[in-house]
């Protein structure tokens, strides 16, 4: 047994999820987590499967979508992780302001020298103005108000509106 | 109590669109007295009326930064309590409660809309401009929705900063 991740980028037309998965079906794959969205005008999907192909057979099965050069199929073997056991409480970091390069390295990387791990993240480009929005575990030893301040200070500097709340955990 | 004091007549003012710094900064209180702050009030219900399903809108918006909106949630589909057309200075939430989520949409972030928790049971504070009368509304669902999202526009507040999610924004199919 392997665990691919299958990586589909390309032009969007309706039918591209029921083709890659129906080559995966056909394969005997088993689809374990996904993610799909359009960027830019883009299809965009990652999907990990556990199957008893190599990655080479799995590619050469998806050929008909990459065939005609408007989709990109890329399928590699990862290995099974445990996933990161939570570190504490969850924040939503929102960012918005007007475009420039360097927004979300600044921003993420006082994340991170905080010991904070980023666990979803999206961003939009409207117009001008641009978005970042995310979801981020922050250690018990970080105080979210201090990290707060200095998010709000790198956003000062940047030009941009920075927040950081407690994400409701929105539990039945 | 009228939440709608004689008007002059008002002119669409051009609004303004994120990223704009008078939209991500706290507005002025008014004097709700002066002939100024009633044309302003005129003004945005007249702006608000001119953009295709606008139901509230700040003086931010149009690049003013004082703490006036107006508001007019009539028809609207999601309606509950319906106040109908007002306008409302330097207002003040008083009670918020049963938070739901629900998705919002601003004329200042023409291409997005965005997946925010609000209070569905308000109370509100405010004075009526040109009258200067005290008032206090209570409503619930769609009108206390675009209250509160008004109310934070003028502490600088876009619905990006509530949004409930990394993937709770998502780029506007519709402007209705």
């Amino acid at each position: 047994m392997t665990l691919l991740a299958v990586t589909v980028l390309g032009h969007d037309r309706p039918g591209i999820i029921a083709e890659t998965t129906g080559v995966l079906a056909e394969l005997g794959a088993n689809l374990e987590d996904s993610t799909m969205t359009i960027l830019r005008g883009h299809f965009a999907m990652v999907v990990v499967a556990h199957a008893e192909v190599t990655p080479a057979e799995a590619e050469d099965a998806l050929r008909s979508l990459s065939a005609d050069g408007s989709l990109q199929v890329l399928v590699r073997e990862i290995p099974y992780e445990d996933p990161l056991a939570a570190l504490g409480s969850t924040y939503l970091l929102s960012v918005h302001g007007a475009d420039r390069p360097g927004i979300v390295a600044t921003v993420t990387g006082l994340v991170a020298d905080a010991g904070g791990n980023v666990t979803d993240l999206s961003t939009r480009l409207s117009g001008e103005l641009y978005v970042l929005l995310a979801e981020i575990d922050l250690p018990g030893t970080v105080d979210p108000e201090e990290l707060s301040r200095d998010l709000a200070a790198v956003g000062s500097d940047l030009g941009v509106d920075v927040s950081l709340r407690v994400l409701d955990p929105d539990v039945l | 109590m009228s939440l709608l004091p004689p008007l002059p007549p008002g002119r669409v003012r051009q609004s303004v669109l994120a990223p704009e710094t008078v939209l991500s900064s706290p507005a002025e209180e008014v004097d709700p007295l002066d002939p100024d702050v009633l044309s302003l009030a005129a003004d945005l219900l007249a702006t608000q009326r001119s953009a295709a399903g606008c139901v509230g809108l700040a003086a931010p918006q149009v690049g003013v930064p004082l703490r006036v909106f107006s508001l007019d949630v009539t028809g609207h589909p999601r309606t509950k309590i319906c106040h109908g057309a007002l306008v409302l200075a330097n207002p003040a939430v008083v009670s918020a409660s049963r938070w739901e989520r629900g998705r919002e949409g601003c004329l200042s972030v023409p291409d997005l809309t965005g997946d925010v928790k609000r209070a569905t049971r308000l109370v509100v504070h405010g004075v009526v401009p040109g009258t200067g009368a005290e008032v206090e509304l209570a409503t619930d669902g769609f009108e206390a929705r675009a209250l509160q999202h008004e109310i934070d526009h003028l502490d600088g507040l876009l619905f990006l900063d509530r949004v409930a999610g990394a993937h709770a924004l998502h780029p506007r199919q519709t402007y209705l």
